[in-house]
């Protein structure tokens, strides 16, 4: 324990020469959180748009795609869409004729944790939208904005006021599961914290820094989503501070 | 006021079909409804029913709860889609093709071309809540007229002032403002679209008591005004006094129609018991 405390406060600084190798795999877990939110949160919009959508075409395969998914662990489902990502990529290319296309790790794992969480997103934004009165949006109507206006100048900003909280509560956990990539073989903190440590037999120093790194990003966001919320919070009576 | 120059039949299908029939300055007609039904489900709301709108016309729609009042000017700029009838503005009418699902749906052009004509105000308001009154006001005119954002916010600032409302309330958010002077904001929303009919669903119903003398009295100066108006309401008095026409429905059907001097003298005993239950 002597050992493990003196090594960390002398080597805290340079963290035993594998500084680089950690800051790369955070910024590729960064890299992979952020992507797969911007899909996940796409898949969300459209996804609930499905669900709330007065077709049974377009309801049924939102509700399956939420229903299978969300009962289903991330872990098995990362491995599925993993090892089957690319067996179906080849089967639709020689349908098409195309050329071989190959996914990398890492546009696997973005395609993986985005369509995970696009589900847990999709609910996120049904339930936020199903919170918007109605009158809000049959306004817009009657005044002549488009589709695409009411949903842009009026269901989004209100919609967002009761998706946050949610949104927020999800982000973390797909920030997190980035780690469960490294499975897959990407270099992503997770994995560089176990090279590291398995490298200098430190396991413990690299896998409490990474977790510091978690830890910061997630502290970073939720500054940020209360920001968020205190923006979207505008004009409503006792909340906006 | 000149009232409708054609009594209508109660049921009033006639005067479109019957082109043999002289029509008096037919042009001067400016919103026409024709025998409009609405059905949601087994239960029918509306069964057939109509009206005539001149430039200037102030036309009240009064009734008891659940006689289809409301149904029917929401079917005027298609808030409800109405199973068959015909609304015409203009002498325009508008065509319906058939929808999806085999429901009936007005031609887009032509439906928003008349939601630019026709502004709205409703019985709760419906001011976006994330948006302040001066953007409540002028976001319409701007994204759906196209009109320049100085222009909006001049047109914006000339109808709060008109509806009574001091200039700093520009900047509120509608939540922190009375329903007085929310439903006032909405008014002046409607006002800055420079509609040629404006539709009001029960302004006054959402309000507390004290709340609606300010409302009536921004709505009588546009009467004044010489401004075409529908209005469904709950007010007995405020109908006599301004309108032009009074529409009495009953269990989806116009029962009664007339002047004003009809709320005095009703003829039906269907209206007769309607406004000895209002004691008022």
């Amino acid at each position: 324990m002597n050992d493990f405390l003196t090594s960390t406060g002398l080597q805290a600084l340079s963290l035993q020469g594998f500084g680089p190798l950690l800051l790369q795999g955070t910024w590729m877990t960064l890299q992979l959180a952020f992507l797969s939110l911007g899909l996940s949160l796409l898949l969300g919009l459209i996804g609930a748009s499905a669900k709330l959508s007065s077709l049974r075409l377009l309801r049924i395969p939102a509700t399956l795609y939420t229903t299978l998914i969300r009962s289903v662990p991330d872990l098995v489902l990362i491995l599925l869409i993993f090892y089957t990502l690319q067996l179906w990529l080849n089967d639709l290319t020689e349908l098409l004729g195309w050329d071989y296309v190959e996914i990398n790790p890492f546009m696997a794992g973005v395609i993986t944790l985005g369509f995970i969480y696009g589900a847990y997103f999709t609910e996120n934004f049904r339930a936020a939208i199903l919170s918007v009165p109605h009158g809000q949006l049959e306004a817009a109507t009657a005044y002549g904005l488009s589709r695409v206006q009411r949903f842009q100048l009026v269901l989004f900003p209100q919609l967002m006021r009761f998706a946050l909280p949610g949104l927020g509560n999800n982000w973390l956990v797909l920030l997190k599961s980035t780690a469960l990539v490294s499975i897959i073989g990407l270099s992503d903190l997770v994995k560089a914290a176990q090279n590291a440590g398995k490298t200098t037999n430190e396991p413990l120093y690299f896998l409490l820094f990474a977790g510091l790194v978690y830890l910061l990003i997630t502290t970073l966001s939720n500054r940020l989503f209360k920001v968020l919320e205190r923006r979207y919070n505008t004009g409503i009576k006792g909340l906006a501070s | 006021m000149t009232l409708c120059a054609h009594p209508l039949p109660a049921h009033g299908q006639a005067l479109y079909e019957t082109p043999t029939a002289p029509r008096v300055s037919s042009a001067a007609i400016k919103l026409s409804v024709d025998a409009l039904h609405k059905s949601y489900g087994d239960h029918q709301v509306l069964k057939g029913v109509s009206l005539q709108a001149r430039k200037g016309d102030v036309i009240s729609l009064i009734g008891a709860s659940g006689s289809g009042k409301s149904t029917m000017l929401r079917c005027i700029n298609f808030l409800e889609q109405p199973d068959s009838g015909v609304i015409t503005l203009d002498e325009q009418s508008i065509e319906m093709h058939q929808g999806r699902a085999g429901t009936r749906a007005p031609n887009p052009a032509q439906l928003q071309n008349l939601r630019t004509r026709l502004a709205m105000v409703f019985q709760h308001f419906n001011l976006w809540s994330h948006m302040t009154v001066l953007e409540n006001i002028c976001l319409a005119p701007r994204r759906v007229l196209g009109v320049s954002p100085r222009e909006a916010e001049a047109r914006a600032r000339a109808y709060l002032d008109k509806v009574g409302l001091p200039g700093r309330a520009a900047d509120q958010y509608p939540a922190f403002l009375s329903g007085g002077q929310q439903q006032r904001v909405a008014i002046a929303r409607a006002l800055a679209m420079e509609p040629e009919i404006i539709l009001f669903d029960e302004p006054t119903s959402a309000l507390d008591p004290e709340l609606v003398g300010e409302v009536l009295k921004v709505i009588q100066t546009l009467a004044e005004e010489g401004r075409t108006m529908l209005m469904v309401t709950h007010e007995m008095g405020f109908a006599r006094q301004v309108s032009s026409q009074v529409l009495f429905l009953h269990q989806g059907r116009v029962e009664e129609q007339g002047g004003p001097q009809m709320l005095d003298q009703p003829q039906s005993e269907r209206l007769q018991q309607f406004l000895s239950n209002r004691l008022k």
